[in-house]
């Protein structure tokens, strides 16, 4: 970005996006710089809603090889029900079509603890991994519904847009279960795809999402 | 920082450090802010031979309430001062007044000895709290060697809120007084509709060195 005296009180500037002006290291002077490598993209905030889909080009989604790293960030986000299969906090990724179908391989693991101090234990849940299965991808189970509770974490999708690779992704996230205690759980995977993802949609596995938001993020330079 | 016209050619500036101009909603004039900065150092305490790092909303310029979602503790090099004590958290309601806010938590950590001795993934239970209003331990099998730390981060989701409870999310590592490699992986919640606004770091039993920086996350 180029910074040139045009005209008395007046600066010649031309903004360019994702540049700021930054001082140098004369503290009276001007530089550019970048600003965060983290870049918020968009915020979801769900109320009784049935899911929350980002999509590339959609709603100033950005969701293609402008970052090669992608974070979802999920804040209390609020199951409608409790058992009844509708107690699952789950994420789909659309590879080209319209559903949310990528194939996907993946494993899942958990800590548990009660509030009564029982059952503390870490475990592989087999019932909760995918081989190149075509589901949404659990990613809390058996959640409380209580009003107090909702499940928080955090999504990594590396390089979606990628038409050679797999694209793995990564989540931690915990939640209060509905047996009264804390399960943090941990989910690797890959949609085993070389097709772009271009969108990601959250969804419980019946019902609605209550409340909670959803941020997505660009990461930039990684 | 103000910003004004001073004389021809010139602008009155007063850098604030890790601050930078931004066109504002005007397009056509600047302010002060965080440019893309999703990931906002709000303050960076310091231990050294300390008996606590505490965060405390509204304190020398700690922010802790609903201005971000989300907040990150970066633990770099902190440390304890002899093999039997144990750093760790807790938070408080009632801007640190009190720090004894019920919470419950799993632990479970793996490790591998420097003489590649066990390798081991286990839940740990030494670490877990199940609505226990002390300290959330961060690590265990403390090392006072001189070179040895702790280094991770930890997570706490929405503290303002008064309507869920706060969740919170913890990965450190730290060579152990076994020699070993430790990871040791800690969520749970704080068990409270309150808003939480404070939180403390600290040894079960002497003080602590090292570095702690608080981030806000937009």
């Amino acid at each position: 970005m180029a910074i040139s005296k045009f005209n008395y009180n007046s600066f010649n500037v031309t903004p360019v996006a994702s540049k700021a002006l930054a001082f140098n290291s004369d503290a009276d002077g001007f530089t550019t710089a970048s600003g965060s490598s983290m870049i918020l993209i968009k915020t979801l905030t769900a109320s009784s809603s049935a899911n929350l889909s980002f999509v590339n080009g959609s709603s100033d989604v950005v969701l293609d090889d402008t970052y090669p790293v992608y974070k979802f960030l999920c804040i209390n986000c609020h199951p409608s029900q409790q058992g009844g299969d509708g107690d699952e906090f789950s994420v789909g990724f659309r590879d080209g079509s319209t559903a949310y179908d990528a194939s996907k391989t993946s494993t899942f693991f958990s800590s548990v603890h009660g509030e009564d101090g029982s059952g503390g234990a870490v475990a592989y849940r087999d019932s909760h991994d995918q081989a190149n299965a075509t589901g949404f991808q659990t990613l809390a189970v058996d959640m409380d519904a209580d009003n107090d509770t909702q499940v928080s974490g955090e999504l990594t999708l590396f390089n979606p847009s990628s038409t050679t690779f797999v694209k793995h992704f990564i989540w931690r996230g915990n939640h209060v279960h509905s047996s009264a205690g804390i399960q943090d759980t941990y989910v690797a995977g890959y949609c085993n795809v070389t097709a772009a993802i271009d969108a990601v949609q959250f969804k419980m596995s019946a019902g609605n999402i209550d409340a909670g938001v959803i941020k997505l993020y660009g990461i930039a330079d990684s | 920082m103000a910003l004004s016209k001073a004389d021809f050619n010139n602008i009155n500036v007063t850098p604030a450090a890790s601050k930078k101009l931004k066109w504002n909603a005007s397009a056509n004039g600047f302010e002060t802010g965080d440019v893309g900065g999703n990931m906002v150092l709000i303050k960076t305490l310091t231990a050294d031979n300390s008996a606590n790092l505490s965060f405390v909303n509204g304190t020398s310029d700690v922010v802790f309430d609903s201005t971000y979602e989300k907040y990150v503790f970066k633990f770099i090099d902190t440390s304890i001062r002899s093999n039997t004590e144990k750093l760790g958290f807790n938070v408080s309601i009632d801007t640190g007044s009190n720090y004894n806010v019920a919470k419950t938590s799993s632990a479970f950590r793996a490790h591998h000895g420097e003489d590649d001795s066990p390798a081991a993934l286990a839940y740990y239970g030494d670490d877990d709290l199940a609505q226990g209003t002390g300290l959330q331990p961060i690590q265990n099998g403390g090392n006072s060697d001189a070179d040895s730390c702790i280094s991770g981060e930890l997570t706490i989701f929405n503290p303002s809120s008064t309507t869920f409870v706060k969740h919170f999310i913890m990965t450190t590592n730290q060579n152990n007084s076994s020699g070993n490699s430790q990871v040791l992986h800690i969520a749970g919640y704080a068990n409270t509709t309150s808003a939480v606004d404070a939180i403390i770091f600290q040894s079960n039993t002497g003080n602590i060195d090292g570095t702690i920086k608080m981030y806000g996350i937009t």
